[in-house]
Order: C-alpha cells, then sequence, then structure tokens
C-alpha cells in the first residue's frame, strides 16, 4: 500500500523491484506488454479489481529491469501532483518533483492505477506523453522533459464501474494499448492461490469453485464477485488455523456486501463447498 | 381512566353508519353488535376501528370481520387478530372479495398456520436468500414459487408456502434448502436428458414406476452434487432417513462419477417390484412432460441466441483478418460437464467469449453435458447476413413492457402496511406540441433569461482559490513575504504558505416532476410550461444535470409518467416541442409517481439529489379512496422512502391550502407556496437556486 502515499512523499525514490514478483500468464500477456515497451507505445490494462493487474506490471518492471513508480488515483489527484510543485526550503523556493516527473526523469516505468479515479485535468499532461510526441510539459518550471526511450506509462481502468462519471475519454483510451485482465481459468486460479499462500491444492480449488458461484451474482444485487485477491486473503487466514467458513465470510462476504440476505445467500454457497 | 363499554344498541348503531352497505332487511347488525356487546371497551374500539378498514375496501369484508371479530380476539389476541384481517386484506387485493370472505371464515386454518409460525419459516421470507443462493449455484436464473406441490419445471421451482416440519427454524430452513438444492441439481445432473415418458410406458403402473424413479434419482442426485459440493452431501444425509440394503446397493452404483439418468433407469427395473419406501423430506414430484416442455423452449431459446452471439464472433474474426477469402472462421470448443469451465477457440486461437456467450454456453453444458457440434456450425455460406438471423427473442421483461407497466407498493395508513403490487405504472414520452412554443416563450422572457443566466452562472463549480494552505498547488507569496518578515523580526512565522486550488464540483441532480393533472387546465398549465423553459435556460447556465417527468393518471390500474427530457438527454428541439406539449390530463396519483421518479433517479451518480415538484394541490385519484388522508399518507410515505435512499424532495405548490398539508408531506422547510400562478415561471427557478446555493 506504499503507492498510496506516493504522492505525498514527493522526494521518495522510484522503486526498484529486485526479485520476481509471482505472476502466472493467462494468455499473451508478457508478450504484448514487451512489445508494447520495445515500440514506446504506453499499455492501458482492463479488467476487474483484484485479478492481477499491478502484479502483473510489478513482475513487468522485474522482467524489463526497470524502476517501477506507482500511484493509485484517486478523486483529489491533480495533474500538479503528478507533475510536481513548487515548496518553500529556508526561504527559498525549491521544485520538487511529482511522481510522474521522477519516472520521465529515470526512464521507469509509471503505472496510474485507477486512473478514471483522478481529476480530469490530468489528461492534460497524460495526452502529451502518450501519444508520439513523449514529451512531460511542467509549466510552472517553463521546462519540457523529453521521455526517454526506457520510460513508459500504464494505466490501468476497471469497466465495471456502472456509472457515466467514471468512463475513460476515447482521446484518451485511444493512446494506448489495451490489454484485457479477468479472472483466471479455475485451474490457473487455483494454482495461483496456491502459490501465493501454500495452502494445500484441493483447498485451493474450492475457494476458486466459490469464487465463480460469487461471480454468477454479479449484476444481481453484487457489484463484482469475489477477486483472486480476496482468494488469497481467505487462504492466508486459513493457513493461520482459522476455519474454512470462517475465513470466506471475513475475507471474501463480507467484503463483497453489506446486504444481510446477499450475505446468508453467501455463505449457504459457502456452506455447500466447505 | 376506564371508560364503560359501549351498550348492544350504542354498538348496532355505530355499526350501521359502517357497514350499511353489506346490511340488508334479512341481515341486520344486530345479531353482530350482541358478540361484540361483552368485550372490553378498548376491545370494542379496535374492532370498531379494524372494521371501518375493512368496509372502505369492501362492506362484505368489514361485516364479516366483525361478525368473527370476537371469537378471533379469543383465538389470536389482538396483534393476532390483526395479522388475521391483514391477510384477508391482502386476498382482498390479489384475488377479489370471495377469497377474502373464505380467509377471514377460516378461523382454525389461520390458528393452524399461525401457531406454527413460531418456529415454521416462511416461504416468502427465505425466497431472496434461497434465489441469491441458487443463482450462485447454478449460474442461471431459478425462479422460487409458492406452489401446493413441490416439482420444477428447470426453470422454475415450486415449493411449500410454508415450512414447519420441525420444531426449530433453522431445520425448517435446512429443509427449504435441500428442497431448493434437490431440484436444483435435477436440471444440473440432467434428470429430464432422457424420454422419461417413453421409459416410463413400458411398465404397467407408470406411476409406481415414476415413484421408484424419483427415489433412485434421489440417490443420485445426493451423490452426484454432493462429489463437487460437499457441504450438500451432509444437508441431504441429515435430513432423510437411513437407506435400506437394497437402496444401499443402489448407491453404489450411482455414486460413481458420471452416473446418468440411464443407470436410474436401468435400476429402476430391478427396483420396481419391491416395496416402494417413504420418500424423502425435500423430494416433490417429478411432472416429465411439463420439464420436457420447458427445457425443449430454453434449448430452442438458447440455440437461437448463441446461433446469433457466434455469429458476430465470426464475422468479428473474419474482420480481423489479413485475407478474407480463406472461408469461414473455424469454431472449436470444448468443454466439462463437471465444472461447466469451456474454452472457446477460433481457428485454433483460444479467444475469452463475452459475457452472454459465456452464460449461454454453461446452460447448454447444463442441458447437454457438452456443447453440440452442430451448434457451432454457420449453417452454409451466406449466413451471415443480417437479414437471415433468427428473431431477437422477445424475452419475459419485454411481455411486460408491451402489455404494459411496472407494479409498485402503495401505503395504506390505515393497515400500517403497503398493499402489494397495487398500482400499475406506464411510463410514455409526452406528445410534441408546438415547436414555436418555447421560442415565443424565451423572446417574452427575454430579459428576465438573460438575468436568471447571469445569476446561475455565478453559481457556477468555478475553481475557488484557497490562500494560507498547509499545502497547495503553489506558493502563497504574501505568506511567504509575511512569513520571512516575522522571522526576521523573531517572531514564529506561520507554516501556512500555499494556495490550494479547489473545485466547487457542484455535482448535483434534479429530477423535476411536473403536476400534469386535469386541474391544471388552462392558466396553471401555461405558467407550469414556462416554469419549465425558464428552468431549462437557468439550469443550461449552471449546468446541473436535470430531468423533467410529468406525471398523472385514472386510478391505481393506469398510473401515467410522461417523459418530457431524461437526464441522458439534452436541452434540444426534441425536448422544447415536448414542454410545448405537456397538457392537462387526469388525477394527481403522487405516491406511485414519487417512487417511479425516485428509481430514475437514483440511478444517477451525483452528490446531491433532488427531487423538485411542481404541483397544483393535494394528491388526488379517482374513485378508489385515494382522495384525502389515504393520498396524503402514501404520498408522505414514498417522500420518507426517498429521503431514505438520500434525496432531498422538494415542492413549490400553488394551492392555497398547501400549509395544511404540505408540511406533513414535505416537511418544515422543503416546499414553497406561491400566491399567484403568474409568478411561478420567475419564482420557480429563483427557488432551485437558493436551494441550491
Amino acid at each position: 500500500m506504499n503507492d498510496l502515499h506516493d504522492t505525498r512523499r514527493l522526494n521518495a525514490d522510484v522503486d526498484r523491484i529486485e526479485t520476481e514478483p509471482y505472476y502466472e500468464p493467462v494468455g499473451a500477456e508478457v508478450a504484448l506488454f514487451e512489445a508494447a515497451w520495445a515500440s514506446r507505445v504506453p499499455v492501458l490494462l482492463k479488467g476487474p479489481t483484484g485479478c492481477g493487474k499491478t502484479r502483473f506490471v510489478e513482475h513487468m518492471a522485474w522482467r524489463l529491469a526497470r524502476p517501477l513508480v506507482t500511484v493509485s488515483c484517486h478523486d483529489d489527484l491533480t495533474a500538479s501532483d503528478l507533475v510536481g510543485r513548487y515548496l518553500i526550503v529556508d526561504s527559498e523556493t525549491v521544485w520538487v518533483d511529482g511522481p510522474l516527473a521522477r519516472a520521465v526523469r529515470s526512464g521507469s516505468l509509471c503505472y496510474l492505477d485507477e486512473i478514471v479515479e483522478a481529476r480530469k485535468d490530468t489528461t492534460v499532461v497524460i495526452h502529451p506523453l502518450a501519444d508520439s510526441r513523449r514529451i512531460l510539459p511542467m509549466e510552472k518550471r517553463g521546462e519540457l522533459l523529453r521521455a526517454p526511450d526506457e520510460f513508459m506509462l500504464i494505466l490501468s481502468y476497471n469497466p465495471g464501474y456502472q456509472s457515466v462519471l467514471k468512463e475513460l475519454k476515447h482521446s484518451t483510451r485511444q493512446r494506448f494499448v489495451a490489454i484485457e485482465f479477468d479472472y483466471p481459468r479455475a485451474d490457473l486460479e487455483a494454482r495461483i492461490v496456491v502459490a501465493e499462500t501454500g495452502i494445500d491444492g484441493s483447498m485451493a480449488e474450492r475457494l476458486v469453485k466459490f469464487a465463480a458461484m460469487t461471480r454468477n451474482l454479479k449484476g444481481s444485487g453484487l457489484d463484482e464477485g469475489a477477486s483472486t485477491r480476496l482468494l488469497v486473503h481467505a487462504a492466508q487466514l486459513m493457513q493461520r488455523g482459522v476455519a474454512p467458513r470462517d475465513a470466506c465470510a471475513a475475507a471474501i462476504s463480507l467484503a463483497l456486501s453489506d446486504d444481510p440476505e446477499m450475505l446468508a445467500a453467501i455463505d449457504e454457497l459457502a456452506s455447500a463447498v466447505f | 381512566m376506564n371508560e364503560s363499554r359501549y351498550s348492544q344498541s350504542e354498538l348496532e348503531e355505530k355499526l350501521d353508519d359502517i357497514l350499511c352497505a353489506a346490511l340488508s332487511s334479512r341481515r341486520s347488525a344486530a345479531a353482530v353488535a350482541a358478540g361484540i356487546a361483552p368485550l372490553s371497551r378498548a376491545q370494542q374500539e379496535f374492532v370498531l376501528d379494524w372494521a371501518q378498514v375493512a368496509a372502505q375496501n369492501a362492506a362484505e369484508l368489514g361485516y364479516q370481520f366483525s361478525a368473527q371479530a370476537p371469537q378471533a380476539l379469543t383465538l389470536f389476541g389482538r396483534s393476532g387478530a390483526e395479522k388475521w384481517l391483514l391477510r384477508a386484506l391482502d386476498a382482498y387485493d390479489k384475488e377479489g372479495l370471495y377469497p377474502a370472505c373464505a380467509a377471514l371464515k377460516d378461523l382454525n386454518g389461520f390458528k393452524r398456520a399461525s401457531d406454527a409460525a413460531g418456529e415454521g419459516v416462511a416461504l416468502a421470507e427465505v425466497k431472496r436468500v434461497l434465489e441469491l443462493f441458487l443463482l450462485g449455484l447454478a449460474g442461471r436464473r431459478l425462479q422460487l414459487e409458492a406452489a401446493e406441490d413441490t416439482w420444477t419445471d428447470t426453470e422454475t421451482i415450486f415449493l411449500p408456502v410454508r415450512i414447519a416440519h420441525y420444531p426449530e427454524r433453522a431445520r425448517n430452513f435446512r429443509l427449504y434448502k435441500a428442497i431448493a438444492v434437490h431440484h436444483w441439481a435435477q436440471a444440473r445432473y440432467g434428470t429430464f436428458n432422457l424420454d422419461l415418458p417413453a421409459v416410463l410406458a413400458g411398465y404397467a403402473a407408470p406411476e409406481r414406476a415414476l415413484a421408484w424413479l424419483n427415489l433412485l434419482e434421489a440417490i443420485r442426485l445426493e451423490n452426484q452434487s454432493g462429489r463437487a459440493f460437499p457441504g450438500f452431501s451432509a444437508l441431504f444425509a441429515g435430513l432423510r432417513p437411513a437407506l435400506s440394503a437394497s437402496l444401499a446397493a443402489a448407491r453404489e452404483q450411482l455414486s460413481c462419477a458420471g452416473a446418468s439418468i440411464a443407470d436410474s433407469v436401468r435400476l429402476l427395473r430391478e427396483h420396481y417390484p419391491l416395496a416402494l419406501p417413504e420418500p424423502f423430506p425435500y423430494m416433490g414430484s417429478l411432472r416429465p412432460e411439463r420439464a420436457a416442455e420447458v427445457r425443449g423452449e430454453r434449448i430452442a431459446k438458447e440455440r437461437r441466441a448463441l446461433y446469433t452471439e457466434l455469429t458476430q464472433l465470426r464475422l468479428a474474426a473474419q474482420a480481423e483478418r489479413r485475407d478474407p477469402q480463406t472461408g469461414e472462421p473455424d469454431l472449436d470448443v470444448e468443454s466439462s460437464f463437471e465444472t461447466l469451465d469451456f474454452e472457446l477457440q477460433i481457428d485454433g486461437e483460444a479467444v475469452a467469449p463475452p459475457e452472454e456467450v459465456a452464460r449461454l454456453m454453461r446452460s447448454i453444458i447444463q442441458d447437454f453435458g457438452e456443447i453440440p457440434e452442430e451448434y457451432l456450425l454457420a449453417s452454409g455460406p451466406g449466413a451471415y447476413a443480417a437479414d437471415s438471423l433468427p428473431e431477437e427473442e422477445s424475452g419475459g421483461s419485454g411481455e411486460t413492457r408491451a402489455s404494459g407497466g411496472r407494479l409498485y407498493d402503495e401505503w395504506d395508513f390505515r393497515r400500517r402496511d403497503y398493499r402489494k403490487d397495487w398500482c400499475v405504472l406506464f411510463e410514455s414520452e409526452v406528445p410534441q406540441g408546438d415547436a414555436a412554443y418555447v421560442a415565443a416563450v424565451r423572446a417574452r422572457y427575454a430579459g428576465q433569461i438573460t438575468q436568471l443566466r447571469r445569476r446561475f452562472e455565478a453559481l457556477r463549480g468555478e475553481d475557488r482559490l484557497m490562500r494560507r494552505q498547509q499545502e497547495g498547488d503553489d506558493i502563497d507569496f504574501d505568506a511567504v513575504v509575511e512569513a520571512y518578515a516575522e522571522r526576521k523580526s523573531g517572531i514564529e512565522p506561520s507554516e501556512r504558505l500555499f494556495v490550494q486550488r479547489r473545485r466547487s464540483d457542484r455535482n448535483i441532480a434534479v429530477m423535476f416532476m411536473v403536476d400534469m393533472s386535469g386541474s391544471t387546465k388552462g392558466w396553471i398549465n401555461a405558467c407550469e410550461r414556462e416554469a419549465l423553459v425558464l428552468l431549462c435556460e437557468a439550469l443550461e447556465a449552471l449546468g446541473d444535470r436535470y430531468a423533467i417527468y410529468g406525471f398523472s393518471g385514472w386510478t391505481r390500474k393506469r398510473c401515467e409518467i410522461y417523459r418530457i427530457k431524461t437526464f441522458g438527454e439534452s436541452y434540444g428541439d426534441a425536448v422544447r416541442c415536448r414542454i410545448a406539449g405537456v397538457e392537462p390530463r387526469d388525477y394527481t396519483r403522487m405516491g406511485v409517481a414519487i417512487r417511479h421518479l425516485t428509481g430514475i433517479l437514483n440511478e444517477v451518480d451525483a452528490k446531491t439529489r433532488i427531487l423538485f415538484t411542481l404541483s397544483d394541490g393535494k394528491p388526488d385519484d379517482f374513485h378508489d379512496g385515494y382522495r384525502g388522508d389515504y393520498g396524503i399518507e402514501d404520498t408522505r410515505q414514498a417522500l420518507i422512502e426517498a429521503r431514505q435512499s438520500g434525496i432531498h424532495p422538494f415542492c413549490v405548490t400553488i394551492d392555497e391550502e398547501a400549509r395544511d398539508y404540505l408540511p406533513h408531506m414535505y416537511g418544515p422547510a422543503s416546499w414553497v407556496l406561491i400566491d399567484d400562478a403568474g409568478q411561478l415561471p420567475l419564482k420557480t427557478a429563483e427557488v432551485y437556486r437558493r436551494l441550491t446555493s
């Protein structure tokens, strides 16, 4: 969660990933990403929450041996949060780069997570970076940063939000190569849960079966079904000795809904597999 | 203060008033009054009050109620008697007078039901939970419906309206769940995937064969579902008796992986002559003909739907090809009946199918065990042509739309309960009126409109600079200079040295609900229309999202909502013509209109949601008792519901009597009375401005 505070810790260094983050490829996404990076084309990751987008980016940063700057976007995030601002130090004004500027200077991968949450004015700095110009205008400094070849911009976006306000504009999305993510196939998802938590295979399979049933409820009272991330949480609790049904309730059901009848229905589903 | 009870003659007089329509020369109130006379004063009042409520629905109900009330009070007590009457009133709403009277007379039946009610579980209480549970389980919707017999046609499961088999509530719920799972399993594990009527015809006593088959299937389904869902083994085993030796032997054969209905049919031959054991408590009956029919319809429908979807996939795949001449893209599917997983390949490459395709495929796998090969064939060259696609299925929702409207509950303050599905609401568009109308109004109000727009523009969410902030986008140089000076003179300088740009996002969505009842005819309607024009002009300047709907109606069976402008629409010619087309219609049934528009407004994502009503009087409707307190209370209830969902209701009216009822309906500060209809256009916009600034 350190990325949440990245914009505050303006002097924080870019993140270098030393050990390989575990990632299980689902399709051709690794090759696609590498090709996009080599062609200096930015990438848009689409997919529901908790299906592995962030992990994929970490994995790719490690693979390409580039530092990674992650910004979790929120509705108060402005362009100057990304680019940088003047601070006052000892009665002097000092310019401090924002995370995007740092990423450009250091030739990092810059990952803007859930970009639709950010203020609309952020597009002003994203657009020139995302097309063939590959520049970051820093208006306040009167500086124009040119991105080195290694720099790459990555956005993520969850098309599942049914809100008109949270749609990505076409002028933005058409600058990006899109990679679509979904929850992995059942056998793969079970393998991921095992690899992440060390839980035994049959328990992981049951968790995956349970998750699939909650995903059937999407649109009928649930906005999203259980994500792979939630399965990992539940498995972690179970590894620490929490009973499976309790772990499912705590890590999955209660995270999905507040509606008592929905919770009762999900609990009955859990009782079918555990 | 113990008031003395009413005498028999006093009671008779009161009952005569209440029940007059149900009395005749052969039926007087005397006998009824004699029954009530011995009761305490409080009980007498209770009977009289509720008799009045019942009689307002139908005089006969009032009569039956007061005649049975003394006995009901002894049997059920006061709150029980209230429930007993409400049940009858529900029956009246749904089925009519005779079933309602029958419900009142059936005191013993009600007693039995309410005795069991302590621990029993009603389907109504658990229906949603079970339906969600089944949806999660099956991935396709299974309806639950109360019925005498328990069975399934593979799309609806019919179950008892109430289960009170066991003393504990939890066990009764488990039985409901077991019934639901057992009947889901019939569809999931293919009980109807064979021609069962043909199988049964081979037996001398088909009924007996069916009962045996049902039992063998129950054993098979328990084991098949238990393989995938260990929880179900425990569920069923806990509810049924231990198996006899011969059935235990049958289980051996029915529990291996992939055991199908064919295995049950094979075992049927040897079990048929044996004595038939008691069915398990969660088993219903099998109705193979009905199930086959529904299954057949679904298969045909889904085949057509899948065909349409796959054709689109094919077209998309073909369009992506570099060389479109190489023939049709080749589709291939591998599926598993165990997990309902499948992999779709186009030209040998795995593709993630759209959600709709995935849903259809999973449903088809449940009916066939796989995706039949012929489902993937494009039926010959040229079959892609859009005009040769099968007609779109007119699904259930389409039908209700065609036959009319949506059902809404209505609040009956006398019952202190909702009348379920009481109002039928139809939504339609206002017919377009004179295209020149809006231009004429704009010309007439040109000066005022300019002023309005200017005042509204001032409200617009502009960037505000907040000075002297602890952090911000820019440096506040005044503050820095000051701090510098302070430090030089030895004072501790302030740390607030930044300016922050804060957007005051208005983020308001407003729904204008316009009275189109007959009473607005003439002058008032003209003023309303002008008010709408001015509102639109002002709101366009302001940038708030807004929608305009009119409402009217004629009895609960025809409540009307007229679209003038939806949230998505812009203020263009079509909207202008519709404003011109706003005309007085019928009555003012407000509650249902508020409920409907609340629903629409709640779909809009906004920080603040306002329901803004323009009206000329109190709620009113023809004939079915809406006029007066009933309508006011229903409207009030609808507004309370709206408020609970986060909406701010507000009302502008020109009814001079509004002071008597509006505070009660809308609350103290949520309404404005305009004395002169002529001021409506300008005042309304002004009221809105004040409301949102």
